[in-house]
């Protein structure tokens, strides 16, 4: 078991069965930190003997079990509590699935808790949920190694201290929680997958990942699939977002060819099933799902159902009305009815006077028009506004391509 | 079960004052509500009643004395609940209904236990 895919499987599998068991362990000690250090150590220990020993017929069992003696050892080290007390508190076999999905929500709704902020619950999910270990969440979030563990730790401290409860919210704050929930889940993803930055495979795959299981444990929530079509629609651009020198591709741009179609499958069979199960309100999710399908369909930009991508952004702008999804909106309804009127409605989107994608919208259509003063106006107004450097970079590509002499 | 403070920051008046009859009353229908899980809670007067006190060179050195706030704030700490909840999620779910948080913000902060506190 030395080479590399066969290493990332067993690694993926002790991670997987590692938050399995640790979501049980919480419930049964009561504290985190000691239930994450016992984890911690028992999955190391897997690691280490499993590729030698081969991978126990029972991998949740031995990873329970082990665990559970960690923790009985730092139990009795601390001497707070006896060693043969907690004993009786943990039994020593895993508990059944039903339960264990139980224990995961739980944890899932504590690391995701709104009392905690944005980032530190991403880191949370990251380190609790993902079982990454602190130095690989302080690469994934850009953050040093030391300061994401004092954020860890502080998180952990007020989850204990304040009493953030180990509980699944109730039916009535749930659609709340949920969503707070699934905002975490999307932030890791487009924290890993921004249109202008760097892509970081490790966040956008884990947060696949926990999409995926919040799946499996709300089957048929139509939030939980509108968010999983979306990543997995958005993911199947990857090798194509990007040019040779790594700058980013504008959609109409990019090669179609190079997107994994496989992807596009499973996002557009569960773009479906999210509309069957939220007819009457489609969830905000499923639409921008469904926005995604129309472009992942099309065999070019030219060739897209600019009348469907419309009709979309109108659902979308009923049930999520916010300036970007309005300046989108405007820009699928230039392509459907041409630059003139995708101008007027991009004037009409108020609000988004520092954010330089309108300006740089606007300077397309401008160009579109032939007013290619006013154009390279509006990519200067664009890039005078503090933007991610790729974006700049972009941005004053395309104003120099529209250098050329007046027509 | 944990004991949190509920520091309500909210404009810097006289609550004491006639004119604020209604919100002394939502607060004393608060009272009755959430009678279960207080132990105990005050109202202050305005920071312009405040005086700031510290010794100067640590314990035993001189008294120092300044007038008003420790902090000025937009928003001063006007009083305060001690809550005893079963959760957090208890404790934000009273904060919420204190009139203070309709119009201005609630400190919610675990209470520290010394007496369970080991070793």
């Amino acid at each position: 078991m030395t080479d590399q895919p066969a290493r990332a499987a067993l690694v993926r599998l002790v991670r997987d069965e590692g938050r399995r068991v640790l979501a049980t362990l919480v419930r049964q000690l009561g504290d985190l930190p000691l239930a994450e250090d016992a984890v911690q150590d028992a999955t190391l220990r897997a690691l280490e003997t499993w590729p030698r020993d081969g991978v126990p017929e029972q991998p949740r069992a031995w990873l329970t079990l082990t665990a559970r003696r960690r923790a009985i050892d730092l139990l009795r080290r601390e001497a707070v509590r006896p060693g043969k007390e907690a004993l009786a508190v943990v039994p020593e076999d895993p508990p059944p699935p039903e339960v264990v999905r139980d224990d995961l929500l739980r944890l899932i709704f504590v690391c995701c808790h709104p009392a905690l902020a944005h980032e530190t619950q991403v880191a949370l999910a990251l380190r609790t949920l993902c079982g990454l270990s602190v130095a690989e969440v302080g690469q994934a979030l850009l953050v040093p190694e030391e300061t994401m563990a004092k954020r860890l730790t502080r998180a952990r401290q007020k989850i204990a201290k304040a009493a953030i409860p180990y509980r699944v919210p109730d039916a009535h704050e749930l659609p709340d929680r949920l969503r707070g929930v699934l905002a975490t889940v999307y932030l890791l993803f487009t924290e890993g997958y921004d249109p202008v930055g760097e892509v970081r495979p490790t966040l956008v795959d884990e947060a696949v990942r926990l999409t995926r299981l919040l799946q499996e444990l709300m089957p048929g929530e139509p939030s939980v699939l509108g968010l999983l079509a979306l990543e997995l629609l958005t993911d199947s651009r990857r090798e194509a977002r990007r040019d040779a020198a790594g700058l980013p591709v504008l959609l109409a741009d990019q090669d179609r060819s190079r997107w994994r179609k496989e992807l596009i499958e499973e996002g557009v069979r569960l773009v479906g099933e999210g509309l069957r199960r939220s007819p009457g309100r489609p969830d905000p999710y499923v639409v921008q799902a469904a926005i995604a399908a129309c472009h992942a369909l099309a065999p070019t930009w030219a060739d897209t159902d600019w009348s469907a991508v419309v009709s979309w952004y109108d659902v979308l702008v009923e049930v999520e009305d916010t300036p970007v999804v309005r300046l989108n909106r405007a820009a699928a309804l230039a392509e459907r009815d041409g630059p003139a009127a995708g101008l007027e409605a991009v004037d009409a989107v108020a609000g988004l006077e520092r954010y330089p994608l309108r300006h740089a919208a606007r300077a397309e259509l401008l160009d579109r028009l032939g007013d290619r003063v006013a154009a390279r106006a509006a990519y200067d107004a664009a890039l005078a506004l503090p933007q991610d450097p790729a974006q700049a970079a972009q941005l004053r590509r395309r104003r120099d391509r529209t250098a050329g002499p007046m027509p | 079960m944990p004991q949190y403070a509920a520091l309500i920051y909210a404009a810097d008046v006289d609550w004491s004052r006639p004119e604020f009859a209604d919100v002394t009353k939502e607060y004393g229908a608060f009272g009755e509500a959430a009678a279960a899980v207080i132990r105990g809670g005050a109202a202050l007067y305005p920071t312009g009643t405040a005086t700031t006190v510290r010794v100067r060179g640590g314990k035993g050195g001189d008294v120092v004395t300044t007038d008003g706030p420790y902090a000025e704030t937009k928003e001063a700490l006007t009083g305060f609940y001690l809550l005893e909840c079963a959760d957090l999620d208890e404790a934000v779910k009273w904060a919420a209904q204190l009139p203070g948080a309709w119009d201005g913000a609630i400190e919610v902060r675990p209470v520290i236990d010394f007496g369970s506190q080991a070793g």
